[in-house]
């Protein structure tokens, strides 16, 4: 596959602010018609990431290009196929949704219907309300009204949801699903797991300014980070151990148990979240090197998968430290 | 797969999305009442004030030794005003603030043509601006009894000013939005500079009344021209003694302000960003 066909193609990509490093290196591809989430803790640099891709920033060195154009030097025809929801708006808000929505429809060769956008983000009740006077979640949802209305080719969500309420965010949900069948690019970024979970085909995972994992959603983090935990309550103790023969584990529980039910027993399945974190904390606290160099100081234990081979179960102290 | 390609826009699109800005831009400005009072009724309310305190006194007599009212008096010094106002603060204040709230940022990122938000701006300008003077020329012959000039060439002199004035105005609001840092403080610094113009170009106090050295630090900003050529047309032609140089000199009007409007030109072009990158 040439580099020309992905919608978004990142290599090396580097921007520094003085001796900051905001972004150390980051290579990724998005191919046409797939979700892509990048993820990260605040900070981390995906919002400069994003805004370099979105033409908003220069960047220090590496490459990109963006619909096959190097969005340092993106004209308005490159514009015409991007749908942006910037992270935060402030703006006065003098106008109804629809008189916004019909005049940004304007801007675009090949705009959607602006009934048909108001829908989608279910805001026909509002359509005549200034946009001042909407409530925040009601204000984001004009946001993305407004990236999807110019019907892009590839869609910047950063951080679209936030202000949602649950109902809010499924109803999201399912608009960024139609618009994935319609073949829209989308480059999301998110501080909720699940929604990268549920809409994303692959995701990127930055801390540091670096790229610390990639790959799609139910393989990241490597198999290890998905072996099940079992956890159980034992004389009042609450343990919790990985396995990848959960079944077996619990039976040879209860038989333990003399055949009694186990108390607060689970068997659950590390969510992306959980993985996330996992990933997270261990680039933020690496594991120490095998050096026989002693530690004054007692290195927090990382919080790595154990090897699935073993029986060891792990006070649950550690996970709630977190 | 294919390499991607770009479809190009279709050709004219500059001007039809001005036109869509000028609508937008308009609608915008009458909702804000701020606004509203500060730049659209306040000439008005200055009219108001300055015609009702000295309804008694005279500013002089005309050719015919008819006393000129406070109301015919002031009204030249209040348009001058509203095309500093609706022209220079107003965008001003409005663009800092679009530059702050994030609107400029949002439409960085569309295919809006720079030069069509331009046109918005300018057209909205125009607009308010027109909508301003007219009121001013009505409440100023309807209630306080002026006599409005019926010479053609009277108004003629006018529509000129008017335009070049406002359009002057516009574009010098344009370049001076990228003065303040913030859009909270963009009120804070550019209502002194306008009140200050306001004081020493003859809108408030007669310009003759001032010393030589203040009149020639107003001679150099553009309102002290645009002031001078609505006295030119609405002050009785004896007024003219009192001007500098006993003319009304529209000569110099015309290249104070065409001078200024090539100025704010190359300033705008210069310096004006859709968005502080890396900020």
């Amino acid at each position: 596959m040439t580099k020309s066909s992905a919608a978004v193609s990142v290599r090396d990509l580097r921007k520094s602010y003085g001796k900051l490093n905001a972004l150390d290196g980051v290579s990724f591809d998005i191919e046409r018609g797939e979700t892509f989430a990048l993820l990260g803790p605040n900070g981390a640099g995906k919002s400069t990431a994003i805004e370099i891709l979105e033409g908003y920033r220069d960047r220090t060195s590496g490459e990109a290009t963006v619909l096959g154009i190097d969005p340092g030097h993106g004209g308005l025809a490159w514009k015409a196929q991007l749908g942006i929801v910037l992270q935060s708006t402030g703006e006065s808000g003098n106008v109804t949704v629809r008189e916004q929505l019909t005049h940004f429809a304007g801007f675009y060769p090949n705009p959607r219907r602006v009934d048909e956008v108001i829908a989608a983000v279910g805001l026909e009740a509002k359509e005549k309300t200034l946009i001042r006077k909407l409530s925040g979640g009601q204000r984001r949802r004009v946001d993305v009204a407004l990236g999807i209305v110019g019907n892009p080719a590839l869609l910047f969500l950063d951080e679209p949801t936030t202000g949602f309420d649950p109902e809010s965010r499924r109803q999201f949900w399912e608009l960024i699903r139609s618009l994935k069948n319609e073949g829209t690019t989308i480059l999301l970024t998110t501080h909720y797991l699940d929604e990268a979970a549920n809409l994303g085909d692959r995701a990127g995972i930055i801390a540091g300014g670096r790229l610390i994992d990639i790959g799609t959603i139910d393989a990241i983090g490597g198999a290890d980070a998905r072996v099940p935990v079992v956890r159980w309550v034992e004389r009042g103790v609450r343990r919790e151990q990985r396995t990848s023969q959960p079944a077996s584990l619990v039976a040879a529980l209860v038989r333990e148990n003399g055949g009694v039910e186990l108390d607060g027993l689970e068997v659950v399945r590390p969510s992306l979240e959980d993985i996330y974190l996992e990933l997270v904390a261990a680039y933020e606290h690496p594991a120490p090197e095998p050096t026989p160099v002693p530690d004054p100081t007692p290195a927090p234990e990382p919080v790595e998968g154990p090897d699935p081979s073993t029986s060891s179960a792990t006070d649950l102290s550690k996970e709630n430290a977190r | 797969m294919t390499a991607i390609t770009i479809p190009s826009l279709p050709a004219g699109r500059t001007l039809r999305l001005g036109g869509s800005r000028i609508v937008n831009e308009v609608r915008a400005y009458f909702r804000q009442g701020d606004s509203v009072f500060f730049t659209f009724l306040f000439p008005l309310v200055m009219l108001t004030i300055f015609s009702t305190a000295f309804s008694n006194q005279s500013f002089g007599t005309d050719a015919s030794g008819a006393d000129v009212s406070a109301a015919t008096y002031y009204l030249p010094g209040m348009l001058a005003a509203g095309l500093l106002l609706s022209g220079l603060q107003n965008l001003a204040v409005d663009i800092a603030n679009e530059r702050s709230d994030g609107t400029l940022k949002r439409l960085a990122g569309t295919p809006l043509p720079v030069v069509s938000y331009f046109i918005g701006k300018i057209g909205q300008v125009l607009v308010t601006g027109a909508a301003q003077a007219a009121l001013l020329l009505i409440v100023a012959g309807l209630l306080f009894g002026v006599a409005l000039p019926t010479e053609p060439e009277a108004w003629l002199t006018f529509a000129w000013v008017f335009l070049l004035g406002v359009t002057t105005s516009a574009v010098l609001g344009i370049a001076l939005s990228r003065l303040p840092r913030t859009g909270k403080s963009a009120t804070a610094v550019v209502i002194p500079i306008t009140l200050v113009l306001q004081f020493i170009s003859g809108v408030y106090l007669p310009f003759s009344q001032l010393p030589e050295w203040l009149q020639n630090v107003a001679n150099a900003f553009p309102l002290k021209w645009m002031a001078q050529g609505m006295r030119a047309v609405f002050l009785p032609e004896n007024f003219a003694a009192e001007e500098p140089g006993g003319e009304w000199n529209l000569v110099g009007v015309l290249i104070a302000l065409v001078a200024w409007l090539i100025v704010g030109l190359v300033v705008c072009r210069l310096t004006f960003r859709w968005i502080r990158k890396d900020s």
